[in-house]
C-alpha cells in the first residue's frame, strides 16, 4: 500500500465520522457514539499491515478500527441506527461492532476489557499453530486498568503473537493524563520495563505508524514475542457525541488548534481542489450517503429476532 | 459398577474431554502443581503437555479474558480457581464479556468456556474463603450455573459444560470431594437444567443443591422414621433452573422447603419460593419455608460456625415445623462423631 491509499482510507473514515456527526441530531442514531475524528492515522497505519485473518479487537471508540480493518460500512451504520441489518443485528450499537469476515473480532464498551481477549486470541493462534497476529487497540486510560498489566504479563510469559496498540489521546473522558498518571511518565517506557519490546511514535503520521507496525508484525511472526506501540494523537470532538467541547472547561481551545495543525489528513485537505482528491471525496460521499440510506431504511430487530438470539 | 470420589470424577471428566477434543485446554493457578487442585487436575499436564495444560499468573481477570479470546477462536477452555472468592476479581470479564459476548454481537460469536469455582467450607475458612455465590452468578443472563452433588453428576455435568457452546460457571463444594458414587468409566453427559429427583415421597417437597443435598438426605431418612415421606430434588443447576420438576412435586405434596447453602435473602431458595407462589399457589397447603444462612458473612471461629451453618437437623426441624408435627427436640438424631467444621475425621487442615 502506498501513501495515497493510506490517505484515501483515512479520508473515507473521516467522512463517515463527519456524516455521523452531521446526522446525529436527526435522533435516528440513538446510542452512545464515540467518534474517531483526528485519530484516523493509527487505525489505518495499523490495519494496512494486517491480513484478513489477522485479528483486531477494539474499544468504545472503534469506528476507525472497524473500517480500517475492512468492516462493512452498511453494517456499521445500520448497527448505529439500531437496525437488524447491523453487524450485531442491533443488539450492540456503536460500541459493539464486529465483522468476523475481515478479522474484526469485536469492540466493547468497558475500558481495557478487550485486552485480555486479544491475548486469548493470540493464545489460540499459538496453540493452533497459525502464522497470524492478534492486535488490540486501547487508549491511555486503559493503561491504568489492572487487566492491562495482567494481560501483557501473560502474553510475555507465553511469547504470544499479540500487538498492543495504545492510542494516547491525553484524556479519559474529561480527565487529563496529569490527574491520572505521574508527571513525566512515558507509557511505552513503563511498559518496556515489564519485558516487552515497546516503541513510541507520532500517531498522526500514518506512514510512520505503518512503518512501525510492519516491523512489529514481522518481529512477532519471527517469534520475538508480543510488541507494544504507543502513538500520540488527539480526539477532536467530545468524548461521546457529535459536538466540539473545548468550551466546557476541561481543555483549552488552543490545545485543540495545535493538534488540528497536525491533522493526519492535512495533505489531503490542502489539496482539496485537485481533481484526484475531488474524485475521492465524491466517491466516498456517495457511498456514505447510500449507507445511511440503507441503515435508515432497514428494519428494527423484532421481538422475535431478540428472542432468537437470547435462546439460540 | 466402580465407585470413585467426586474429585476423581472431575479429573476423569477433564481427561475424557481432552481426549475427545484437542480444542479443550485446562488452566488455572496450581493446575499442574503437586496437589493438582484437590486432585482434580492431577496427571493432565503429563498426558496433554504444557501447551494445553498450564499454570497461570495470579491474574484472575485477565485469565478469564484470555479464556474468552481462546473460546471465540474455537478452543474450549476450562479455567479453575481454588476458591470462588478469588474469582470475584474477574467479574468484569465474566459479566460484561463472557455472559454478553454472543448476544451483543448479534449471536454470531459464542463463548464456550467452563469456569470451575470451588466453594470452601469449615476449618475457619471464614468470610472470604467460603462464599456460596450461586445466586449472584444465576442473576446474570447469558451464564449457565451448574452445581453438582454426586460424583456421577459431577462427571456427566462437567462433560456437558465443557462441550456446551456458552459460558458455564461450575461450582464445586469442597466437602463433596471425598464422597463416592457409582461412576461409569465411559463418557456420558447429563443435560444442564434438569434437576434430579433423589427421593420420592408424597408428604413434602424438599429442594436442595450441592452439599446441602447430602444434609437433606440425612434429614429425610429421619423423617421417614416418623412417617414423613419426602420428594427430594437436587437442582444440579441453578441457571437454567428446573422449575418444572419442582412445580410437579409441589402439586403432589402441597408443601415446599427450599434448602440453600448461601445467605437467605435474594438466594436461589428465594427464587424457588417466588416461583412457587406465582405458579403453584393453588396447590400450596402451607406457607413454603427456606433453610439458608442468615444474612451475615461467614464467621471464622470454631465457637460460631456450628450455629451459623445449617445441616440435617435444621432441615428436619423446619420440616416438622411446617407439617405441624409435635416432636421432641431431635438433636440427638444427628449427633455427629466428628467435629462440625470438617468433612471427616481424616481432615486435619491446614486449609
Amino acid at each position: 500500500m502506498n501513501l495515497s491509499e493510506l490517505q484515501a482510507s483515512m479520508l473515507r473514515i473521516r467522512l463517515v465520522e463527519e456524516s455521523i456527526a452531521n446526522k446525529y441530531s436527526e435522533q435516528k442514531m440513538r446510542c452512545p457514539t464515540h467518534l474517531s475524528i483526528g485519530q484516523e492515522a493509527i487505525a489505518v497505519g495499523v490495519c494496512s499491515n494486517l491480513t484478513n485473518e489477522d485479528q483486531v479487537l477494539s474499544s468504545h471508540r472503534a469506528h476507525a478500527h472497524y473500517l480500517a480493518k475492512g468492516g462493512c460500512l452498511n453494517s456499521m451504520l445500520a448497527e448505529i441506527y439500531g437496525k437488524v441489518t447491523g453487524c450485531s443485528k442491533g443488539m450492540g450499537g456503536s460500541m459493539h461492532l464486529i465483522d468476523k469476515s475481515v478479522g474484526f473480532m469485536g469492540s466493547t464498551a468497558i475500558v481495557g476489557n478487550t485486552i485480555p481477549v486479544a491475548v486469548g486470541s493470540a493464545l489460540a493462534m499459538k496453540i493452533q499453530e497459525k502464522k497470524l497476529i492478534s492486535c488490540v487497540f486501547f487508549g491511555d486510560g486503559a493503561t491504568e486498568e489492572g487487566v492491562f498489566y495482567e494481560s501483557i504479563n501473560f502474553a510475555i510469559i507465553h511469547n504470544l503473537p499479540v500487538l498492543f496498540i495504545c492510542e494516547n489521546n491525553l484524556y479519559s473522558v474529561y480527565s487529563g493524563l496529569e490527574v491520572r498518571q505521574p508527571k513525566g511518565r512515558k507509557i511505552f517506557e513503563m511498559v518496556r520495563a515489564f519485558g516487552i519490546e515497546s516503541s513510541h511514535g507520532d500517531g498522526n503520521n500514518v506512514q510512520q505508524v505503518s512503518d512501525y507496525v510492519e516491523l512489529a508484525r514481522d518481529k512477532i511472526l519471527s517469534g520475538n514475542g508480543p510488541q507494544f506501540l504507543e502513538f500520540d494523537t488527539y480526539r477532536w470532538r467530545e468524548h461521546c457525541g457529535p459536538n466540539y467541547d473545548n468550551d466546557i472547561g476541561y481543555r483549552e481551545e488552543e490545545e485543540f488548534l495545535e493538534w488540528k495543525k497536525k491533522d493526519p489528513l492535512k495533505d489531503i485537505f490542502e489539496n482539496k481542489d485537485l481533481d484526484l482528491v475531488k474524485v475521492l471525496f465524491n466517491k466516498f460521499n456517495a457511498e456514505i450517503q447510500q449507507a445511511h440510506h440503507f441503515a435508515d431504511n432497514s428494519e428494527f430487530p423484532s421481538d422475535k429476532d431478540f428472542q432468537q438470539i437470547i435462546n439460540s | 459398577m466402580r465407585k470413585i470420589t467426586f474429585a476423581e470424577a472431575i479429573n476423569e471428566a477433564i481427561l475424557t474431554a481432552m481426549r475427545e477434543s484437542k480444542d479443550v485446554i485446562t488452566y488455572g493457578l496450581g493446575v499442574p502443581d503437586p496437589k493438582g487442585v484437590f486432585g482434580t487436575t492431577l496427571g493432565l499436564q503429563d498426558e496433554f503437555g504444557e501447551a494445553r495444560v498450564f499454570d497461570t499468573p495470579t491474574s484472575e481477570n485477565a485469565m478469564t479474558g484470555v479464556g474468552i479470546g481462546a473460546a471465540i477462536n474455537g478452543l474450549r477452555p476450562i479455567m479453575v480457581h481454588q476458591r470462588v472468592d478469588f474469582f470475584l476479581l474477574a467479574l468484569d470479564q465474566l459479566i460484561n464479556n463472557a455472559a454478553k459476548w454472543n448476544f451483543m454481537f448479534g449471536g454470531v460469536c459464542r463463548v464456550p468456556i467452563t469456569i470451575r469455582l470451588i466453594v470452601g467450607h469449615g476449618w475457619g475458612q471464614g468470610p472470604t474463603h467460603s462464599q456460596n455465590l450461586q445466586s449472584l452468578f444465576s442473576q446474570i443472563p447469558g451464564l449457565k450455573v451448574v452445581i453438582p452433588t454426586s460424583a456421577y453428576d459431577a462427571k456427566g455435568l462437567l462433560l456437558e459444560s465443557i462441550f456446551d457452546d456458552d459460558p458455564v460457571i461450575f461450582l464445586e463444594h469442597r466437602w463433596l470431594y471425598g464422597l463416592k458414587s457409582n461412576v461409569p468409566k465411559s463418557s456420558y453427559r447429563i443435560p444442564i437444567g434438569k434437576a434430579n429427583l433423589v427421593n420420592e415421597g408424597s408428604d413434602l417437597t424438599i429442594v436442595a443443591l450441592s452439599y446441602m443435598t447430602i444434609e437433606a438426605i440425612q434429614a429425610i431418612k429421619e423423617l421417614e422414621k416418623i412417617g414423613v415421606n419426602c420428594d427430594l430434588i437436587d437442582l444440579r443447576s441453578t441457571s437454567p433452573l428446573d422449575f418444572e420438576l419442582i412445580r410437579k412435586s409441589v402439586k403432589k405434596t402441597g408443601k415446599l422447603i427450599a434448602v440453600d447453602s448461601s445467605s437467605k435473602s435474594f438466594s436461589v431458595a428465594s427464587e424457588i419460593i417466588a416461583d412457587c407462589a406465582i405458579e403453584s399457589y393453588n396447590y400450596l397447603q402451607k406457607p413454603p419455608r427456606r433453610v439458608a444462612l442468615e444474612d451475615a458473612p461467614a464467621p471464622t471461629s470454631f465457637g460460631l460456625t456450628n450455629s451459623y451453618y445449617n445441616g440435617a437437623l435444621e432441615i428436619y426441624n423446619e420440616a416438622i415445623g411446617l407439617l405441624g408435627i409435635k416432636e421432641e427436640n431431635t438433636g440427638s438424631k444427628f449427633i455427629k462423631e466428628k467435629p462440625h467444621d470438617v468433612p471427616g475425621e481424616w481432615f486435619k487442615g491446614p486449609f
